[in-house]
């Protein structure tokens, strides 16, 4: 059998929108390991099965977790092409802050060389 | 090698960076609390920042704006939120509009400075960067490829096109 892993091209508004809100981000942590299903992973939280099934569902739409059936159940599992989007966002914010890092360094260099000499 | 560790978490949408520097941390924090000198590393050689208003201190404000290549001058803003000369900082990075006032439309991102002596003259800084969304994130990314900042551009490029790549190479069974 062959599993045909495939993600349209991200939608952004979508992707962000979905990981714009605190109990969705937490419920892509959660489902990394992709062991719990839709009621296991809403016991966690104070709120009703149906609004845990909605936030889920709006991850899904995003491409954040698909659910897939493990045995006789059904586990929601996180999408990690999904999250890889969040992390190279990060990967250019951290080359904006080496680049600041680096021109402080030069500045702070300059003037221990100006005070030697 | 300056920068000494990065970590990076997706789900909690923070960036952190540690950097050593051969100097005190009174030098460190000059950086900060001189405009002249945060002038000198804040933007990129293509886009130089200046630093019209520098109260650093809790409930102050620093604006500044960027020169582009071509003239453009995008302005923008901090809240200072936490200061302890030369230890810590606390700002929340804003963009403004043309006359100044905050942007509302746009994120802002915070982020905390902390700066300690780790012995024979070195010094070590810490920033730890939050957003408060990864739209947010994506937002003021966007941002930054109009100011040059990155190749924030050809990255995201990058990212789409490997994305449609990846989809057509993709068996169809």
């Amino acid at each position: 059998m062959v599993v045909c892993v495939q993600i349209a091209p991200p939608d952004f508004d979508r992707m962000f929108g979905a990981l714009a809100d605190h109990t969705r981000r937490d419920i892509v942590r959660r489902a990394i390991d992709g062991q719990e299903g839709i009621a296991e992973l809403a016991s966690y939280y104070p709120m009703s099965f149906a609004a845990v099934q909605k936030h889920i569902a709006i991850l899904e739409r995003a491409g954040l977790v698909t659910k897939q059936r493990m045995g006789r159940r059904k586990v929601v599992r996180t999408n990690l092409e999904g999250l890889r989007v969040a992390r190279r966002l990060l990967d250019q914010y951290e080359v904006l802050w080496r680049g600041r890092i680096n021109r402080m360094t030069e500045l702070v260099n300059d003037s221990s060389r100006e005070r030697d000499r | 090698m300056t920068v000494t560790a990065v970590r990076k978490d997706p789900q909690a949408l923070s960036l952190t960076l540690d950097a050593e520097f051969d100097a005190s941390p009174e030098r460190v924090w000059q950086l900060w609390a001189d405009p002249r000198q945060l002038e000198r590393w804040w933007g990129p050689p293509t886009y130089p920042a200046t630093v019209t208003k520098h109260e650093l201190r809790p409930g102050g404000r620093v604006e500044y704006h960027m020169t582009g290549p071509d003239g453009d001058q995008p302005r923008a803003f901090w809240d200072v939120e936490e200061v302890d000369a030369p230890r810590s900082l606390v700002v929340s990075d804003g963009f403004a509009n043309e006359d100044g006032s905050p942007n509302t439309d746009m994120p802002m991102n915070q982020f905390r400075v902390t700066i300690s002596e780790i012995g024979a003259g070195r010094t070590r800084m810490s920033i730890i960067s939050t957003f408060p969304s990864t739209e947010a994130m994506e937002q003021l990314m966007a941002f930054g490829m109009e100011e040059g900042l990155t190749q924030a551009v050809g990255q995201i490029d990058a990212i789409l096109a490997e994305d449609a790549v990846a989809q057509t190479a993709a068996p169809g069974t």
